[in-house]
């Protein structure tokens, strides 16, 4: 699956959508091949502070459990629900089935997000 | 007895094999300072019958309950067990065998779990219910735990009257989590649940015999977003009182050794939690599912593993690993030959024996201090009762437990006949 | 198979004796063939146990009679209690805690309150990360934060992090010892020296006692507080995932914080003690799985000091003659002397072929699976316990499975990636099983 250009990424293999101050987070094709089937979301609350690097969700295969990291610090705004009934649309469907949606606190950490290409070669470099 | 099957010869041999060429080098390893020089100081090993005769020995030093006439509960009761129960736990297929990893292998384990849950959850009217716990009182101290999970809240309420063995555990449960856990009287639960309380314990039939009416008390610990937890240590009440959903309980935490399981002294029994559905990611140890195999066919798996401590290891939140999987086998099996209707009976027995013992010791000038309104337990009050209580001892009554000076718990099941309870009566004198 | 719920709520006695009698047939258990299950010590267990503990005088007790009618119990626990002590070296346990996990939580709860009485402010523990998953829970349960300390290239305690890493903020540590790798830590008694210079504790899990019967004791090793797994070590059947029975020892200094009650000798009577004031208190209600704690007793009479210590030598020998076996067919993790297991690994198996299909077709040549994917340090690890009750004709045997499984592997790959084909059911769907859980039958 190709990695759509029109988002930024991180090497921890989430996605962010920038919209005005609104960043919308989701893991990539990547990350949910690594990851296996993934049963079960646990959400970050609505009105939560993250701060970037730590802990935004955790996501559980049937053998695993994996922390989503922040990309970037700020307020959790929405948390996408229907995760919690649905949790295979992060396998069937990455680019869509994002996560949370953050209001960016400090804008300068979107300067430290990757492009697509620079994502795409660095997974690349990863499976050789 | 042997139960090395080498011979020292083809010890010889397989040392060689390994590569090795004594013991000694086996154990390099170990520092040689500390290798031990003689013998441990175990005795001789003895052979079966030396064994058998030594260890009746010791068990005929306790007075059991075939040799007693038992009116003693607090938390262990002395029912009756079918012969089926011994007959399917005696199968060495199910008591040999380690915890159902490999599904293939271990269908009938993990379908003998997965009908304990059904039937732990019809029983109480719950969602869920796990593969068991230790016991009754550790399973409610994880039902604290799970609250302080669900709510994020630190503050734990134990009201009215709980069984001071659980009362123990979770005090130490809580002391290690620093946990604030404060106890009140019944009816004080309303003023002391607030928007920090997790949740609040309450235990039905309570730790002095009493069946309670929670619907209220649930009201108002809801009102507040905690949780209502309620704690069972006489299961089989369950069968004869309503059921803790009905009450509004969010989890329960329950001792099922009523059901098949003998007294042995305080254990192995089986633990029990159940939940609503919603705090399913918050139950503690193994859960069996029923899922499809490669072709389709039906079978069971441990399942939503990744709640536990072998996958989130610290970050779990029990480290329970183990349960009590033959104990919750022999309850399933109890359950499963007694039957609905058969359980009821049971139950009514129980209730009518304790009302008729009652009666008969109000008759004789005993008080019945915390009213009437018991399942096969209740409290009793005499000038000296304890003095009473050693008396009768001698002649192979056990006489309740002794609360206070004048106070004593008495407990009657199915176990006690007319007979018996006539007999006390009698030796009670006037 | 249909739940009994399928057949009803009321049935006569032969519809249920046949249905559990038909699920216990679709089980396995150590009477019915190997079972070298990792860590978890799948012994014979002797029938004699199972005969003593179900004597009346010992099932038909209240554990709130008075303790004069209760005496021979009473005997029992204190006898037992005081072997323990011989094997360990310990001054004294409590045989309260209901499993190894329970054991270990009430260890680090032990270590909290020797740290709190001192008025030391201690938050982290170390745990190894060969260590199983409930060393990491027991110390976050008890609020203390986990911290992992790395294995060095021979499979020890890598001593150069743990110096780095222990401080006067450091409660202690927590040791497998054998480790889960099945190797003894070489470097045991100075792990035990860095942690003690620095005022820490030494908590050792006892899950792999096995190895160390009348060879060693622990508490000469410099270990602090230990549990035991009656039911790994002293053959106490593992019941289809329990009861266990996790007692837990400590050095003289340490004996007033044990849970309570203790029991005493007075003259030739028998008492409980619930004094001890600084006490952490209950974990489990009563005295913990008493008729458990009656099949170790009866195993380690049958066995005396001799027997114990051929146990340990046995288990050993066999873990290493499976070894040398397997090493040319299978990568062995950590080639070295082992203990009472080892580890391989499924790098280099051909087409694909993992751990997990290996475990899987095991089950069609009628062996129990090793543990598989444990210790994590190793890639797709099988690790091996073979226990001394095994006959060398099953070792051979079970190698010789192994070889063929490994040549399935080359020739026929889809035969082990598509296993079971002789079991009740082939794989499950565990992913179904999670997202659509059905943890109970519905009407």
């Amino acid at each position: 699956m190709e990695n759509p250009a029109d988002r930024k990424y991180t090497k921890e293999h989430e996605w962010i959508k920038i919209d005005g101050d609104i960043a919308t987070v989701g893991i990539t094709d990547y990350a949910q091949h690594a990851l296996t089937d993934i049963v079960f979301v646990e959400l970050p609350e609505v009105g939560k502070q993250v701060e970037k690097d730590k802990q935004l969700c955790v996501l559980e295969s049937v053998k695993s459990v994996t922390d989503v990291f922040a990309p970037l610090s700020g307020e959790v705004v929405e948390a996408n629900s229907k995760l919690e009934a649905q949790p295979e649309k992060l396998n069937n469907s990455p680019f869509n089935a994002w996560i949370a949606k953050i209001k960016i606190k400090d804008k300068s950490e979107v300067e430290q997000l990757i492009e697509a290409k620079e994502y795409t070669e660095y997974v690349d470099s990863l499976e050789h | 007895m042997k139960f090395i099957p080498h011979s020292e010869s083809e010890k010889k041999e397989m040392l060689k094999e390994a590569g090795v060429s004594s013991f000694e080098e086996l154990f390099k390893d170990v520092p040689a300072k500390k290798k031990l020089k003689q013998d441990l100081n175990l005795g001789k090993p003895l052979s079966e019958m030396q064994l058998r005769q030594e260890i009746e020995e010791l068990a005929s030093k306790n007075k059991n309950a075939k040799q007693l006439k038992l009116f003693l509960g607090a938390g262990c009761y002395n029912h009756f067990i079918p012969a089926t129960v011994g007959a399917i736990v005696g199968r060495s297929e199910f008591y040999t065998a380690y915890t159902p990893y490999q599904p293939e292998m271990s269908q009938g384990m993990l379908q003998a779990i997965y009908e304990w849950q059904s039937h732990i959850c019809l029983l109480t009217g719950m969602d869920i219910a796990n593969a068991s716990m230790y016991d009754g009182a550790s399973a409610c101290a994880e039902a604290m735990l799970m609250a302080k999970t669900a709510t994020r809240r630190k503050k734990m309420v134990v009201a009215g009257a709980l069984n001071p063995e659980y009362l123990a555990v979770l005090k130490t449960y809580a002391n290690a989590n620093s946990l604030e856990l404060k106890e009140v009287a019944i009816e004080e639960t309303g003023k002391a649940v607030d928007e920090e309380t997790a949740c609040v314990i309450v235990q039905n039939p309570d730790f002095l015999g009493r069946v309670q009416k929670l619907n209220e008390l649930g009201k108002k610990v809801h009102e507040k977003g905690a949780l209502l937890v309620v704690a069972i240590a006489e299961a089989l009440s369950l069968a004869s009182i309503e059921k803790p959903a009905g009450y509004g309980a969010d989890i329960v935490a329950m001792e099922a050794q009523s059901f098949g399981n003998p007294m042995s002294f305080g254990g192995p029994h089986p633990g029990v939690i159940a939940c609503r559905e919603k705090l399913v990611r918050q139950i503690p140890g193994r859960l069996v599912g029923k899922t499809t195999d490669s072709d389709g066919k039906d079978g069971f798996i441990l399942t939503m593993q990744a709640r536990e401590q072998h996958i989130r290891r610290a970050k779990a939140g029990s480290n329970i690993c183990s349960n009590q999987a033959l104990c919750a086998l022999a309850s399933t099996v109890y359950l499963s030959t007694v039957g609905w209707k058969g359980l009821k009976e049971i139950a009514e027995q129980n209730h009518q024996n304790a009302e008729y013992l009652a009666e008969k010791l109000e008759a004789k000038g005993f008080e019945l201090p915390y009213g009437k309104e018991f399942f096969n337990e209740f409290v009793v009050k005499k000038e000296n009762a304890k003095e009473l209580q050693a008396k009768l001892l001698e002649k192979g009554i056990v006489f309740g437990h002794s609360l206070s000076e004048n106070k004593l718990l008495v407990a009657v099941t199915e176990m006690n006949s007319m007979k018996e309870i006539d007999e006390l009566i009698e030796a009670i004198g006037g | 198979m249909k739940t009994i719920f399928d057949k009803g709520m009321d049935l006569s006695e032969v519809e249920v004796v046949r249905h559990y009698t038909a699920l216990s047939r679709r089980n396995f258990g150590v009477d019915l063939g190997f079972y070298p299950l990792g860590s978890c010590t799948m012994k014979y267990n002797p029938k004699v146990c199972e005969d003593t503990a179900r004597l009346d005088g010992f099932t038909g007790i209240h554990p709130l009679q008075p303790a004069k009618t209760v005496q021979g119990a009473m005997q029992l626990m204190y006898k037992l209690e005081k072997m323990l002590c011989e094997i360990t070296g310990f001054a004294r346990f409590s045989l309260q805690p209901a499993a190894g996990a329970q054991g270990e939580l009430t260890g680090i709860m032990i270590m909290r309150a020797h740290f709190q009485e001192k008025g030391e402010q201690r938050e982290k523990i170390l745990v190894p990360d060969s260590a199983h998953g409930t060393n990491p829970a027991s110390v976050s349960l008890c609020g203390f934060q986990a911290v992992e300390l790395k294995s060095d290239s021979e499979g020890n305690v890598d001593l150069a992090d743990l110096r780095e890493k222990m401080d006067e903020k450091i409660a202690g540590i927590m040791i497998t010892n054998p480790n889960t790798l099945g190797l003894f830590d070489t470097n045991i008694e100075k792990v035990c020296e860095i942690v003690h210079s620095k005022g820490g504790l030494v908590y050792g899990d006892g899950a792999n006692m096995n190895a160390m019967l009348g060879i060693c004791r622990p508490r000469e090793l410099g270990i602090d507080i230990m549990h035991l797994n009656l039911h790994k070590t002293f053959s106490t059947p593992h019941g289809g995932g329990g009861p266990g029975s996790g007692p837990v020892g400590v050095v003289e200094e340490l004996v007033d914080f044990l849970p309570v009650p203790l029991i005493e000798k007075n003259g030739e009577n028998y008492e409980f003690n619930s004094k001890g004031k600084k006490s952490i208190g209950k974990v489990r209600s009563f005295y913990g799985n008493f008729g458990v704690m009656v099949k170790a007793f009866t195993y380690i009479k049958a066995l005396g000091a001799v027997g114990l210590r051929e146990v340990a030598e046995v288990a050993v020998l066999n873990a290493n003659y499976l070894k040398e076996k397997l090493k040319p067919h299978y990568k062995l993790a950590f080639d070295r002397v082992c203990q009472h297991e080892f580890v391989l690994s499924d790098e280099g198996l051909a087409n694909g072929v993992t751990t997990n299909d290996v475990a899987k077709r095991l089950l069609d040549y009628g062996v129990h699976p090793p543990t598989v994917y444990f210790p994590l340090i190793v890639k797709g690890a099988i690790m091996i316990e073979p226990t001394e009750t095994e006959t060398r004709e099953t070792l051979n045997n079970f190698v010789d499975i192994m070889i063929t499984i490994k040549q399935e592997a080359e020739k026929q790959p889809e035969l082990v990636k598509e296993a079971p084909h002789s079991m009740p059911v082939k794989r499950l769907d565990a992913v179904k099983a999670a997202r659509e859980p059905n943890l109970r039958w519905k009407e």
